[in-house]
Parts: structure tokens; C-alpha cells; sequence
């Protein structure tokens, strides 16, 4: 394999990381279910995707249950119908087997009532107007119905592994609350209000919740319109009597996510507002004692030239951007710094410290037509100039090589100042939080369309990083 | 230019940004404008670098040529009570209702009342009017729900209103609906060169289309300077590996011959221009596919050190240039 390009990076860190190590999390047996967590945009469902494919093709039967995803990507699964069922996906290599499948929330809470209700029964709620309405739009519905699909995933145990993706929330954290928000209410004393106030009538306590009760119902029923009310009632009650308290149902699922055998991944990008969101995260799930696995950390920069600073890399470029120092060769006497004592801790063995009194080799083949040591080979195939030496400054409209060589050191500058912009952020993550263990994915320059990209991701997600400390064992500060 | 300027866009596209930068831009010459947010999560106190914002309209900054922003975090509970005390006269005994969790039932289960409230106030505000008849507000921007979401935000009220077919929430929702799709109102989405939020931002517009919502401009945000230009890009392909490590050479990096450092640069530099190159062909493509969708369209030069107040007032001023303002 090629060198990782952002090794060097990581090496640097002021707070060496715990790894996460994703193929022993997915060959696990032991483990059934992983959640993939966190803000908008950071690469969530992709991540599923990808932790799914790796997992099947190393020989599990996996199910990725994914909520909201990209047109493309979901084709690229071979799902482009919408229809709650999981489908099976072909191309998959290895011993195992992929099926994916998007959540359909109403569709999932429809089959709840069917399951449960008797056909009549089952009708009534179905037409109610405030059941339609709930089912469909209800903000927290689609976490719910996320939540109620895993479990009846769960439950059919037809599944080595289940990959879940969480609902692109307002916020990460949505998904935790919104089944007990609305299993609390269903369940709750406001409803049971709604639906029974004649049981309260008799009992000395509940005077004042009385009182209360029919001034509230009275405002609901101003505030609603009465007909809306009345369908609340007519619907809580049918729900109430065919299928037991909702706030058993969410309870359960949230046994299921602290239960042994779940992992929650937190996904994020090495940007301030993802990272902030994914340490709310991290911590909440300490509170709620579900099982964090580790932060996945999308799109990280790196750079195969990190021997060479962003600051000597416009230094240079602006060298190059100034004739008088370029074309003559005593210019390079003006230069601050001498040429080879950068990175020479990284490279020890090349003693070229000779050029710097000798001008430019010019014309020699040897040049030309070896490649460096360290060519990136995965990355840099097509792109590799096969061209012979020759002076390409015939044309003044053309952009010399000059111009292009100072373009590259400033494309490199910008890299180098992307990398220690996100080292710092990524910094900040680990210092609050050094117990989590992180993989860092580097980013790809385009879009997932395919199960080759998907398997790409996955290959990036579980390169191990052999310059880190060890886990699971505590870690040592300081290399 | 509409008085209401809602701004949507897929997560991490930075509409909240844009809102705020809108909403300066508005506020120019003497005019004052509304920023409101409506998902709690104090991103306009983050982004004007003030204290959490409670549910009350209060300036948080002045714009060039004297001009006034004020900034509201619509709070759905508040909303509600508000409402109630002002057409029920509730006092106390809303507090009494939030004890039997009626409050938390409206507005976080009842379907669409939340998004009822949040509208409607931030409707409110755009009609509001001082006592000599003038608009309070020349404009109010809101940093609205993401692109997947925004249609059935706005468009709930058309739920609600067939939901409750009577009573004062039906009536709400429907002079709500009203100020929403009429020429008072403009959508705008925000997106990056990217392909799923260009994706998105179609997909949105067309469902803001379908219903009937009116859809202003797309705002391409983040956008990275261009480093290598075409014929750039044409020579990384061409140019002799040889002659771009001689020119790192006399630039001062070290030697160019093989196993020099000048030549241990030219593999990594060609590595990341490839990538460069690859990004450069999707941005085109994806400004190709926004150019198609035949709206307005704006773009945003991206803040590498992060936005800041600064920044801030930076994307205002090429707001005002772009003539979005």
C-alpha cells in the first residue's frame, strides 16, 4: 500500500488518539447493530453504506437500514424504490451478503397498527385525519419509526449485523429524545386526560387536575377546533386499547441501543460546528450508558510533501513569480533559507546537500523518467506526465513551467494550511474527549456513486495507522 | 426585493451564514431588518459573537450607512404562550397547562403546530406596522429549516389548516399561508459545488414549485478561489517531470536530481493538482446543472480561517455587490 498521506499529521498531534479499529468492531460476532450518528452533511449515510459493504464482503449478512439518502447513493446500492423492505444487493464480493433498504415512515407506522389492531380497528386509525397527520409530518415520527424498524429488524434475527443510519435531524441528538418524547406522550397524563377525564372525577387528589383538565380541554378545543380534539381522543383511545403503551415500545428500543452487541459510531467532518456537535454527542451517549464505539472523521486532507511548509511553499512560489531572482542564477544567493535542511529528519538518507552549490541538472534523462520513491501509486495513475524533456516556453500565451511550478506550491501552501486547520480542530475534539477512539477517512476529491467508491471508503475507514500508539491499551502522551 | 427572505440549504451548506449576511446586506442605508432563527440552536449568537439570544427582538448589530439588525430566536413554547395570553388572556393558568404537558404536547407533537407558530410569528413580524403606518421591519430573513424539510415547513400550514378546519389555529395558518406565497416571499436555497446538495437544492425547488411556494435564488456558498486555471491544469498533464523539478530547484527547494528534495516534490505536487483537477471538472458540472435550473444565482467566496464577525460583513458587501440586496 501506498504510504498514507496524512501520517504525518496525526504523527504531530498534540493528543495521540486512541484508534479506532473498524474491522474488529465489524468481524465481532458479538456485535449486531451499529449506529452511525451525527450532524447534517458529514458523510453519515455514506459511512453506513460503506461500513455495511466491508462488513458483508468480509463474509457477514449485513442489513443497512438507511433513512434519508442521496438519490445517487442509494442507486449505487441498487435501491432506488422507496419501499421499507430490505433488498438484497448485488455485486458484493466475498462470503457475505449486503441487503439495504430506506426507511418508509409512514409505511412503518401503518404496518404498526396493522400488526397490532384488528382489521375494523386497524381501518379506524388509519383514516383518522390526526393519525394521517402524525404518521407523516410529525417531526420526531421519522426517528421513531427509525428506532421501531431497527428493533423489528432485531427481532427477526435474520441478520449477522445491522447498520443504522440516523434521520438528518435538527439536531444529532433528536433521535435519542424523539421516540421518548412521543412515547411519553402517547403515554402520557396529558392524553390519559384527553381520553378518560371521567376517571379522574372521584378521586380527592385530582380536584385541581380537574379543574385543570376541563379549562385545558376547553382551550385545546378552542385553540384546535373542536373536531380536531375530538379526532386526538378518538385516535388515542383506538391506539391505547389494540396495542400496549408506546412509552413501553420506546423504552424497549432504548434497552436495545445500551444492550451489549450495539455500537454507536459518532460520524463527523474535521470542521469546528461537526466536531462540536459530535463531542454533545459523545457525551450524551455517556449519559444515556449507550456504547460508544469510537468518532469516525470524514474528508481529512493530507499531503504526500508535508516535509515542505505553507509558509516556504509561497516563499517559493513567489520566487518563482519574480524573473529576476529565477533566471539568474545568482538569485538563489538571495534566498533565506538553504535549500535541503527541510524534513531531512524524515529523509536522512539522501545526502543531496551538494546541490545547493550547483546549478539545476538540466536535460538529464535519469530525471525525467524515474519516479520518486514515494509516488502516490493509488492515486496517480492517469496523471503521470510521460512526456520527454522539452522546454515548454515557446508560446508566450502559454503558461510557462514556472508559472504552473508556482501554481502547485500554492495549491500545496492551501493543503498544508487545510491540514493544520483541521489537526487543530481535530485537536481540540481529542483534548476534551481522549477516551474516544478515532479513524480518520481521508478525503476523496468526488462523490460516491458506486460499490467500488463505497468499498474505497470502506478500505479508508479501516487503514490502521502503525505510527499511533496501540490501543485498547491507555495511551502514552507525548511521541 | 420581497420583505420576507427565507434562507434554506442542505445541512453543512452554511445557511445560517448567508442569513445573517442577508440580513446585513438588507440593512443598508438606514434600514432595519429581522434575522430569525427557528430550530434553537443559537447559531446567530454564535455567529455575531453575542450572548444567547432570548425570544425577544434585540439589535445585534449596525449595518454600513447606519442600518439596523435585529435578530430573533423563535422559540415554539414561548410563541405559544404568547399567543395564548394574547387572544385567551390565559396568565397563570398557562403555566398550568405546561405542567400537564399540553404546551410540550402542541408544540412538539400535535403535527405542524410548531411550524404554525414559527411562521406565523415570524409572519407577524413582517406585517407589523409602527403607529405612523410604517413597516418596523423593512425585511425579515429567516434562517429557516434545511432544503429537505423547508416545503412541508412552510407549506404545513396548508396542513394544519385542513387539520383544524375551524377555530383560531385554522385562521392563523391561513393568513400565514397567504403572506407565504404571495410576492412578499422569497425561498432561497444555499448550496456548495458539490453534487448531493446541488442534487438537493433541484429536488427542493421543484417541491417548493409543486407547492406553489415562491422560490427566489440560489446562493452558491464557500466557493474555493480558482488556484490553477485551465491551461494550468492542461500543462500538469504535459509538462516533463524533469523540468518541474528544476523549476522547485530554482524556486530554492533543493536539488532536482533524482533523490533531490526539489525532485521528491514533483510526485506529491502533481498528486494533489490531479486531485485539484478532478474537484475543478465537478465544480463545473455542478455549476452547469445549477445554471439549468434558471434562477438567480449568487456565489460566496469560501473563508478558509472560518467565518468570523469580519467575515461576516465581508459576504454582506459582495451580497450588496451581486445586487441581492
Amino acid at each position: 500500500m501506498s504510504p498514507d498521506p496524512h501520517d504525518t499529521a496525526s504523527r504531530h498531534g498534540l493528543y495521540p488518539a486512541r484508534v479506532l479499529e473498524v474491522d474488529p468492531l465489524i468481524d465481532d460476532p458479538k456485535t449486531r447493530i451499529v449506529v452511525c450518528c451525527g450532524a447534517g452533511g458529514v458523510g453519515k449515510t455514506t459511512t453506513a453504506a460503506a461500513l455495511g459493504l466491508r462488513a458483508a464482503e468480509r463474509g457477514r449478512k449485513v442489513v443497512v437500514l438507511t433513512i434519508d439518502p442521496a438519490r445517487r447513493l442509494a442507486q449505487s446500492m441498487g435501491i432506488d424504490s422507496l419501499d421499507n423492505v430490505p433488498r438484497r444487493v448485488k455485486g458484493v464480493e466475498g462470503g457475505g451478503e449486503l441487503h439495504a433498504m430506506m426507511l418508509d415512515m409512514k409505511r412503518t407506522f401503518d404496518e404498526i397498527v396493522e400488526a397490532h389492531a384488528d382489521g375494523e380497528r386497524a381501518a379506524a386509525i388509519l383514516a383518522n385525519p390526526f393519525y394521517q397527520s402524525l404518521s407523516a409530518g410529525f417531526a420526531g415520527t421519522q426517528e421513531y419509526m427509525a428506532m421501531e424498524k431497527l428493533g423489528q429488524l432485531r427481532s427477526r434475527d435474520e441478520w449477522d449485523l445491522i447498520v443504522v443510519d440516523t434521520p438528518p435531524s435538527r439536531s444529532a441528538l433528536d433521535f435519542l429524545d424523539a421516540p421518548k418524547r412521543l412515547g411519553s406522550f402517547l403515554d402520557g397524563r396529558l392524553i390519559r386526560l384527553l381520553t378518560a377525564p371521567a376517571k379522574l372525577g372521584g378521586r380527592a387528589g385530582m380536584k385541581f387536575l380537574n379543574v385543570g383538565m376541563s379549562m385545558m380541554t376547553g382551550t385545546l378545543g378552542k385553540l384546535l377546533g373542536g373536531q380536531l380534539l375530538k379526532d386526538v381522543q378518538t385516535f388515542v383511545a383506538a391506539m391505547d386499547t389494540t396495542f400496549g403503551g408506546f412509552r413501553t415500545r420506546a423504552d424497549a428500543t432504548f434497552q436495545l441501543l445500551q444492550a451489549p452487541g450495539t455500537a454507536f459510531l459518532v460520524v463527523a467532518a474535521p470542521e469546528r460546528d461537526a466536531l462540536r456537535e459530535a463531542a454533545y454527542f459523545v457525551e450524551r451517549l455517556a449519559a444515556e450508558k449507550m456504547p460508544l464505539a469510537g468518532l469516525v472523521l470524514n474528508r481529512v486532507h493530507g499531503s504526500g510533501a508535508t516535509q515542505l511548509s505553507a509558509e516556504r511553499a509561497l516563499a517559493a512560489a513567489e520566487n518563482l513569480e519574480e524573473p529576476r531572482i529565477v533566471d539568474q542564477e545568482d538569485g538563489k544567493a538571495g534566498l533565506r533559507n538553504s535549500p535541503d535542511t527541510y524534513g531531512s529528519s524524515d529523509h536522512p538518507d539522501h545526502p543531496d546537500r551538494s546541490d545547493r552549490s550547483e546549478p539545476p541538472v538540466s536535460g538529464d534523462p535519469e530525471v525525467a523518467e524515474t519516479p520518486a520513491p514515494e509516488a502516490d501509486v493509488e492515486e496517480h495513475v492517469e496523471g503521470s506526465p510521460t512526456a520527454t524533456d522539452s522546454d515548454p516556453t515557446a508560446d508566450p500565451s502559454e503558461p510557462t513551467v514556472q508559472q504552473l511550478t508556482a501554481g502547485l506550491l500554492r495549491l500545496h501552501a492551501d493543503r498544508m494550511q487545510l491540514l493544520s486547520r483541521e489537526q487543530r480542530t481535530r485537536d481540540r475534539f481529542t483534548a476534551r474527549h481522549p477516551e474516544v477512539a478515532v479513524t480518520e477517512v481521508a478525503a476523496l476529491p468526488g462523490d460516491v456513486h458506486d460499490l467500488a467508491g463505497l468499498r474505497n471508503i470502506g478500505n479508508r475507514l479501516a487503514t490502521e495507522r502503525p505510527e499511533l500508539p496501540e490501543p485498547p491499551e491507555l495511551p502514552k502522551t507525548g511521541n | 426585493m420581497s420583505r420576507f427572505q427565507v434562507v434554506s440549504g442542505k445541512g453543512g451548506t452554511g445557511k445560517t451564514t448567508v442569513a445573517a449576511a442577508l440580513s446585513l446586506a438588507l440593512a443598508t442605508e438606514g434600514k432595519r431588518t429581522l434575522l430569525v432563527e427557528v430550530e434553537g440552536r443559537q447559531g446567530i449568537a454564535q455567529l455575531f459573537e453575542t450572548e444567547v439570544l432570548p425570544y425577544e427582538e434585540r439589535k445585534i448589530a449596525v449595518a454600513p450607512g447606519g442600518g439596523e439588525v435585529f435578530a430573533l430566536a423563535i422559540d415554539p413554547e414561548q410563541a405559544l404562550l404568547d399567543y395564548l395570553q394574547m387572544f385567551y388572556k390565559l396568565g397563570s393558568a398557562g403555566r398550568a397547562l405546561k405542567k400537564l404537558g399540553a404546551i410540550d404536547f402542541a408544540t412538539t407533537v400535535a403535527p405542524g403546530i410548531r411550524d404554525v407558530l414559527l411562521t406565523g410569528k415570524a409572519c407577524e413580524a413582517v406585517r407589523r406596522k409602527d403607529k405612523s403606518g410604517r413597516f418596523v421591519y423593512d425585511h425579515v430573513v429567516m434562517d429557516a429549516p434545511p432544503t429537505g424539510r423547508i416545503t412541508r415547513f412552510l407549506n404545513v400550514n396548508d396542513e394544519v389548516a385542513g387539520l383544524a378546519k375551524i377555530g383560531p389555529i385554522h385562521n392563523q395558518a391561513q393568513a400565514v399561508m397567504r403572506v407565504l406565497k404571495s410576492p412578499e416571499t422569497a425561498v432561497h436555497l444555499v448550496t456548495l459545488l458539490e453534487e448531493m446538495p446541488v442534487q438537493e437544492t433541484a429536488d427542493g425547488i421543484a417541491e417548493l414549485r409543486a407547492a406553489k411556494l415562491p422560490v427566489g435564488r440560489i446562493i452558491v456558498n464557500m466557493v474555493r478561489p480558482e488556484v490553477l486555471d485551465e491551461a494550468e491544469l492542461e500543462l500538469v498533464r504535459a509538462a516533463p517531470r524533469s523540468a518541474l523539478a528544476r523549476s522547485l530547484s530554482a524556486a530554492g527547494l533543493g536539488g532536482a536530481r533524482r533523490g533531490g528534495n526539489a525532485e521528491k516534490l514533483v510526485d506529491p505536487l502533481l498528486t494533489q493538482a490531479e486531485e485539484y483537477a478532478e474537484r475543478y471538472a465537478l465544480e463545473h458540472e455542478q455549476r452547469s446543472v445549477l445554471s439549468e435550473l434558471q434562477l438567480p444565482l449568487h456565489e460566496l467566496p469560501l473563508f478558509t480561517e472560518g467565518m468570523d464577525l469580519a467575515g461576516l460583513y465581508e459576504l454582506a458587501n459582495e451580497l450588496r455587490k451581486q445586487r441581492m440586496s
